[in-house]
């Protein structure tokens, strides 16, 4: 299918249909029970899901397939996101032009620091990387203001000349299709939301995963692969790898300005704080938690990630409270303190605890750990499969 | 001129915390082969045993002092700390005056320790690791430090004075010719600034002229050759990030009276003190103590409003514009040798 081995066809005709029926999968419980606050399948997080999704596919082309660390792809992100904001303000909310642009420009922007940064690699190749996107961070904040708008964020203001408006809506829209429009479906106990702009991110997502795949299985894809293994041997070939690390680099950079331009596209607001190096550590967490270079991993960490944050930051102590009301009083208030240190305000604790959990004890990430569990399933012995740290 | 030497000077204290942290990296970096995102994190506990340490002094007993009425008429409470107490009216209040220079003692334990669980704990198991496994598990043991010092201080930054003492500033002009008042500079900036060179100046000494810095130099430059001849050559290197530790301690400690210390503060400065040390030239002690001061001057000029007029905005960006042209044109940073950490 699409040019596509049956294997990765069934990967992506999967993908697709977790992707649309995603509304129905995340929302496993009633909306009034009381574990109504571990849905997922509300808009505004499916949406945050299949975006960062993209973000971490494209992070993935550059690190799973050349191992590259770059530490600072937020930047990209914040640059798709200024840029769609800004085609917001001078043509028309529509979201096509905007995301045009804001990939065009991320890509602009990552061959400039691309071909800066890769003429270094290791760890000089990640503090260049990181260096340029807190360049970035720190003039959006201060010198860049009139582009920017500095610490308010950039928004669309009424005065702004939106030439191409004329009686379009004044939200953002496709062709007249609200992103924000949602119809609601009851059964039962169960709320259902499908809204247009998760499925119109959920689309690109599936289009830009396509892409990766088919990046992956290129002649371009193993040459990157090639330079992971063994750039000195490739260079010793006769061949130059600058140009392949190059492309890697914008592609993924690209992916990330479509990311930021869509995070736009669902809310009309850009702030610098997108680029801080803490949002590039994230997508590094994302892409590593899944798996890298496996496939479906970096879209699994960016889902795991986003829920976690959206669920755990949510929970607070009289919620912990009434979860352990079963236990004897002192004991009850031993465990809600204990575990209120890592929920609500503390959610960054937990993130900073999952990040070593999963680099000392799963570098392979959960693509990795889901491969070990099935092959115990399987009952083969595991010296036949070591693990492959 | 004058303008010159009152941005040399402003910069110098800066410069001496950039090159007192990538001091530590550096050190830890060429002998264990580790890149450690958590030094900042370090070197914000450094400035927390401070907060500490004026905490335990200022711990007061509370007594009713009828002669004095507060505005509501009732008898006022008096606060007496527990020091005037035990040590007399004016010890223990210059004690509690003096508490920064005085966590010191006690940070140098604790970093000491901290650096050691940190090692035995957790970076000892990634020697052998990619570059991009050390960097993400001491993230997030930075974040996780961060978070535990946010619980148990809050958010806000801790005013930590500096001694009495130190309060005022120098007319450093008139020493050198000019009109009174043109040069001006704080004592404590002056304190800071002597206290890193003491600091550096020691960690070199030791390095250079004891066996076991010796041992140490011979182990970053070949690590399996002083293996072979039957030196424990991983203790040592234990040893050296907790001296790493400490240094990054004790420079949080004296910062404190410059910089009200908060959670974030490592963060804000362990990205900078990365691009100096690769300025200075990844494994290159004298690299990042030169880079460390050569980038804090360059900051404090660049924040002149002379050159903010020229260029606007300078200032943000001054610091990783020369990282990106040092690294472009002199690939191994200022004083990288051939061969050491070349990738």
């Amino acid at each position: 299918m699409f040019g596509l081995e049956k294997q990765d066809s069934r990967l992506l005709i999967v993908v697709a249909i977790l992707t649309m029926c995603a509304p129905f999968i995340l929302n496993p419980f009633p909306a009034e029970s009381a574990l109504a606050q571990f849905n997922a399948g509300y808009p505004d997080l499916m949406q945050r899901f299949v975006i960062f999704g993209i973000f971490a596919i494209g992070f993935n082309i550059l690190f799973g397939l050349t191992g590259y660390l770059s530490f600072g792809h937020a930047a990209f992100l914040g640059i798709g996101s200024y840029s769609a904001v800004w085609m917001f303000k001078l043509l028309s909310y529509n979201v096509v032009p905007a995301l045009i642009l804001s990939v065009i420009t991320a890509g602009l922007f990552a061959v400039v620091i691309g071909y800066i940064s890769l003429r270094r690699s290791g760890i000089y190749f990640s503090i260049l990387t990181l260096a340029f996107a807190q360049m970035s961070y720190n003039m959006a904040y201060s010198v860049l203001t009139p582009l920017t708008n500095g610490e308010t964020g950039l928004q669309v203001y009424s005065n702004d000349p939106q030439y191409l408006k004329g009686d379009g809506p004044d939200v953002t829209h496709l062709f007249g299709f609200e992103m924000r429009a949602a119809s609601e479906l009851n059964i039962g106990g169960w709320t259902f939301d499908f809204s247009i702009g998760y499925y119109l991110s959920a689309l690109i997502m599936l289009a830009s995963f396509y892409l990766a795949i088919r990046i992956f299985r290129s002649p371009f894809g193993l040459m990157l692969r090639a330079i992971k293994a063994n750039q000195t041997r490739l260079n010793y070939t006769g061949i130059s790898t600058r140009p392949y690390t190059l492309a890697a680099f914008v592609i993924s950079g690209m992916y990330a300005g479509l990311a930021g331009g869509l995070l736009a596209c669902m809310d009309p607001l850009a702030g610098a704080e997108r680029m801080q190096w803490t949002a590039s550590g994230e997508v590094v967490l994302m892409t590593i938690l899944g798996g890298v270079g496996t496939l479906l991993g970096p879209i699994l960490g960016a889902g795991f990630i986003k829920y976690a944050e959206n669920i755990f930051s949510k929970i607070n102590e009289n919620v912990l409270h009434s979860w352990f009301s079963f236990l004897p009083d002192g004991l009850e208030s031993a465990v809600v303190w204990f575990f209120a240190r890592f929920v609500g305000e503390g959610w960054h604790m937990t993130l900073g605890l999952m990040f070593m959990l999963i680099v000392i004890f799963l570098p392979g990430g959960l693509i990795e750990g889901g491969q070990r569990i099935g092959r115990l399933f399987k009952g083969k012995s595991a010296s036949n499969n070591p693990p492959a740290e | 001129m004058d303008a010159i030497i009152l941005q040399i000077l402003n910069g110098l204290d800066k410069g001496s915390a950039y090159a007192l942290i990538a001091l530590g990296l550096t050190l830890i970096f060429g002998t264990l082969g580790v890149v450690n995102f958590a030094h900042g994190a370090l070197f914000m506990i450094g400035a927390f045993c401070a907060v500490t340490l004026q905490r335990i002094l200022n711990i007061s007993y509370i007594t009713i002092d009828d002669t004095q009425k507060d505005f509501l008429g009732n008898p006022l409470k008096v606060e007496s700390p527990y020091v005037k107490a035990w040590f007399g009216e004016d010890f223990g209040a210059a004690l509690i005056d003096w508490s920064v220079p005085l966590a010191i003692i006690l940070s140098i334990p604790v970093m000491l320790l901290v650096g050691y669980i940190m090692e035995r704990g957790l970076i000892k198991h990634f020697y052998k690791r990619p570059h991009a496994d050390q960097i993400l598990v001491t993230f997030g043991l930075a974040i996780v430090l961060q978070e535990v010092v946010k619980y148990f201080y809050g958010a806000n930054p801790i005013q930590t004075p500096a001694p009495g003492a130190f309060t005022g500033s120098f007319d450093f002009g008139v020493l050198l010719g000019f009109d009174p008042n043109v040069i001006i500079y704080p004592y404590w900036r002056l304190v800071y600034f002597a206290f890193s060179a003491v600091i550096i100046a020691a960690v070199f000494a030791f390095l250079q002229f004891t066996t076991f810095g010796m041992v140490v130099r011979a182990g970053m430059a070949d690590r399996e050759t002083v293996g072979l001849l039957g030196i424990n050559i991983d203790k040592r290197f234990t040893a050296m990030f907790g001296l790493a530790a400490a240094v990054a301690g004790m420079a949080g400690v004296m910062y404190t009276p410059i910089l009200s210390p908060n959670y974030h503060m490592g963060m804000d400065f362990l990205v900078l003190s990365f691009v100096v040390v690769v300025v200075g030239g990844m494994g290159s002690l004298p690299g990042a103590v030169l880079s460390g001061f050569l980038l804090g001057i360059l900051q404090s000029f660049a924040s002149m409003n002379e050159i903010k007029a020229l260029l606007p905005g300078i200032d943000q960006v001054i610091i990783y514009l020369v990282a990106i042209i040092i690294l472009l044109t002199r690939p191994r940073g200022l004083m990288g040798r051939k061969g050491v950490m070349e990738d």
